[in-house]
């Protein structure tokens, strides 16, 4: 699972050099919107040799463009090998994230690629997000990422800092996953310059059950991976639950609250994470 | 001149501190020797009663920056008089003073000792178009080669921006208020006369800076220069994400190096990489709760901001790098003008350089021995100097560089740089975005951040991290016509420039 998902264009060489710097957990390389139709070509070959020359400390994710063109189709012939973790889809539909899963199967049957790449559908239409209840239980799907601009543009309503208009697929996109048990990974806030906009905007993503969040500037990230790493204090507290729980059997009683079950799953959970950034 | 042959007159670099086996030397101290009016209205007067000829040495400050007229004002004399040969000692030159070009290359200017150099000038020179030598030093070296009568100053010009007739003044307020004089203190006490200029004449002016007694005439202009040139247009504190990364990691350095802890001290200087480290330390002490003692060096005013904020003490200001530090020294106690001397002076024990905790530095490269190139482009091109980047390196507890690892597509870390500035011996930390690396001499640091999680190199190792994204750049061709020296701070020669 990961906090924080930077998006790097992938005809950019000197922010991919550096994309390591920054302390995303993941990295996406977008061959997509941010590379436009003419650099599409140079884009791809030197995302291809980027990807063969280096070695990687955070989860690489790769944009493709859609697979109803013949970019998104190139764009899998030339990138796809045992450095890619995942593929992102965008607009992402029950049909196409099925379609992506059987060509990333040949691919890793023909290449003999030891792994299973995993798919992050991009859900960013209405139909999409109607699908999520599906999509997040198709195969290699390990989280769903919300793109809240296009989705507010194929709903015709106004995008605006405050949110409110993507609350329900934000809300619809959270419990999907969290009952599939794959990420829930909130949409860019695109102010770059707006700190505090952008603290407000992962506050109330983690607060309707987004686990990570998606940045489209390094400067982002670290406000993302506090926002969305368990406290100094819920990790101090789910130590104290964990320890305790080891002694006691069934319920009971820590600092005058019950101690149950639930709570010491979820201070695992808190451990596992604390441990998998580095809190630990 | 051929590399390596030092010009008559001239020491070579031994090692930092083995000035401390001679004894300091100081000529008198020059007091006015007009003791009639001081006031004059023309530069053409004041050359006449001074007798300013050929062969002479005239030194200014640089608290202007790149504002500054009052230069400009004497080239256009020296020109007009088409005098000869003349030396000058400007603490340092910007890119408005080009007119000297015309000077250097019609044998008018011959020599230059000065600190820091950027624009034209520095391109000049670098063609071989100056008669004799362009001699870098560093700021407290100028202040101790004019105390100890290596550069002997004939005529000091000082833009003083608020003045009385008497020639006491200071640089708090007026049109031209650029804070504090603190570089021109030297030329004040040890040039033979000195000439205060100013644009702001007022009946009296109490706690001066500059010191009538010192002063001969007072030569009143309409205007010192452009106040708004003074800022330097490295005040900001960058978003770059880079230059984000070094200075987050820098704070976290020198925290896990106990050295943010109540009573520290430092010096960040500008440049929005090393004002993100201030910004990211002033994050840190109000988590910690942790007051600094002083800062010091060129001031901004994100320092006058956590002055304000009871977070720093005091600010000993030995330049006002942009117009929130002039309008705070001039109404802030803590807010402290110092002098050269006090800044960074070799034999001034209790120097401010001195007493600093860290330093924080930049590089234009760096080399495997850790020698530090502040002073020319890879080309061998002037385009800085040390400034006080070799004194507050030598006199800090510890110094840090931060630079990213490339810059357009070439690697900050070399074999061997280019010209030293400040030797190797003298620099601690190297930070990039890519990892830090400790000089293997600091094995007190190294054992300090043995449990870190910061990412630690050798500089061998981040340097083939560097080539490893770069290749390696083609070496370059250099003349070996000598157009200057690079003094460190004791005036010994730590490396020549070259004619390109």
């Amino acid at each position: 699972m990961s906090r924080s998902y930077l998006f790097i264009p992938a005809n950019r060489p000197g922010m991919m050099q550096s994309a390591a710097c920054f302390s995303a957990d993941a990295v996406i390389f977008d061959l997509e919107d941010s590379v436009a139709i003419t650099e599409k070509d140079s884009a791809r070959i030197l995302l291809q040799e980027f990807l063969t020359a280096n070695t990687f400390d955070y989860e690489v994710v790769v944009r493709i463009n859609s697979l109803d063109q013949n970019d998104g189709i190139l764009d899998l012939e030339t990138i796809v090998g045992p450095k890619v973790d995942a593929i992102m889809l965008p607009k992402a539909t029950v049909e196409n994230v099925q379609k992506l899963a059987y060509r990333l199967a040949n691919f890793e049957k023909a290449r003999k690629i030891n792994k299973e790449i995993a798919i992050i559908p991009l859900v960013e239409t209405a139909i999409g997000v109607l699908e999520v209840e599906e999509i997040v239980c198709l195969d290699r799907v390990k989280g769903i990422l919300l793109g809240a601009e296009d989705l507010t543009s194929d709903m015709e309503i106004e995008r605006n800092k405050t949110g409110e208009e993507i609350t329900y697929p934000r809300a619809r996109i959270a419990f999907a996953c969290h009952a599939a048990k794959v990420e829930a990974i909130d949409t860019p806030f695109t102010d770059v310059n707006d700190d505090e906009g952008l603290v407000a905007d992962a506050l109330r993503a983690r607060k309707l059950g987004m686990t990570g969040k998606s940045a489209i500037h390094p400067n982002q990230i670290p406000v993302i991976n506090e926002i969305y790493a368990p406290s100094e204090k819920q990790i101090a507290q789910a130590l104290r639950i964990v320890e305790a729980a080891s002694i006691h059997q069934g319920v009971f009683s820590l600092d005058g609250n019950m101690i149950d079950k639930p709570i010491i799953d979820r201070s695992e959970k808190i451990i596992s994470k604390a441990k998998r950034y580095d809190l630990l | 001149m051929k590399m390596n042959m030092l010009p008559e007159g001239f020491r070579p670099f031994v090692k930092a501190d083995d000035y401390l086996k001679y004894p300091r030397k100081s000529i008198p101290i020059v007091y006015a020797q007009n003791q009639g009016p001081k006031l004059q209205t023309s530069i053409k007067e004041i050359f006449d009663i001074l007798g300013i000829k050929d062969g002479m040495t005239l030194s200014f400050h640089h608290h202007l920056r790149n504002g500054d007229e009052v230069l400009n004002m004497v080239m256009r004399e020296i020109q007009a008089r088409n005098l000869k040969n003349i030396t000058l000692a400007p603490s340092s030159l910007f890119p408005n003073q080009r007119l000297m070009c015309e000077l250097i290359e019609n044998g008018n200017v011959t020599r230059i000792y000065t600190n820091y150099l950027n624009g034209d000038i520095g391109k000049t020179i670098c063609q071989g178009k100056m008669k004799d030598l362009l001699i870098m030093d560093t700021h407290g070296g100028r202040s101790y080669a004019i105390e100890s009568g290596d550069i002997k100053i004939d005529v000091a010009f000082i833009a003083t921006p608020c003045c009385d007739q008497e020639g006491n003044g200071h640089g708090k307020i007026g049109p031209s208020a650029c804070g504090s004089l603190g570089y021109a203190i030297p030329d004040m006490l040890y040039a033979k006369r000195k000439v205060a200029v100013t644009d702001y004449l007022v009946p009296s002016v109490e706690d001066p800076e500059i010191q009538g007694r010192y002063i001969d005439y007072v030569l009143k202009v309409d205007k010192l220069g452009e106040q708004s040139g003074i800022v330097s247009g490295t005040t900001k504190i960058t978003r770059d994400p880079i230059g984000l990364k070094i200075a987050s990691d820098t704070a976290k350095l020198l925290d896990k190096l106990g050295l943010i802890e109540n009573g520290f001290s430092m010096q960040t200087g500008a440049g929005g990489t090393t004002l993100a480290v201030a910004k990211y330390v002033r994050d840190l002490m109000i988590k910690k709760g942790v007051k600094a003692k002083f800062a010091c060096g060129g001031i901004t005013g994100y320092f006058v901001q956590m002055l304000e904020e009871g977070l720093i003490e005091d600010l000993y200001d030995v330049q006002c790098f942009d117009l929130e530090a002039v309008r705070s020294i001039g109404v802030n106690s803590n807010h402290h003008a110092i002098s050269a001397f006090e800044y960074a002076n070799p034999y001034e024990e209790n120097a401010r350089a001195n007493q600093l905790d860290f330093v924080i530095l930049g590089a234009t490269e760096i080399d495997l021995d850790f020698n530090v190139n502040v002073t020319t482009t890879s080309h061998g091109l002037v385009i800085g100097g040390s400034g006080g980047h070799a004194d507050t390196a030598h006199g800090a507890k510890v110094s840090i560089i931060v630079t990213p690892l490339i810059k357009t597509r070439i690697p900050i870390i070399k074999e061997r740089v280019t010209t030293i500035t400040t030797p190797g011996e003298d620099i601690d930390i190297l930070v990039t975005e890519q990892g830090i690396a400790i000089n293997p001499l600091r094995q007190d640091l190294l054992s300090k951040l043995q449990n870190s999680k910061l990412k630690i190199y050798t500089i061998e190792e981040l340097y083939k991290k560097a080539l490893a994204m770069t290749g390696v750049p083609s070496p370059l061709k250099r003349s070996e016509d000598v157009v200057g020296l690079v003094r460190y701070r004791d005036q010994t020669v730590i490396d020549f420039l070259y004619r390109i």
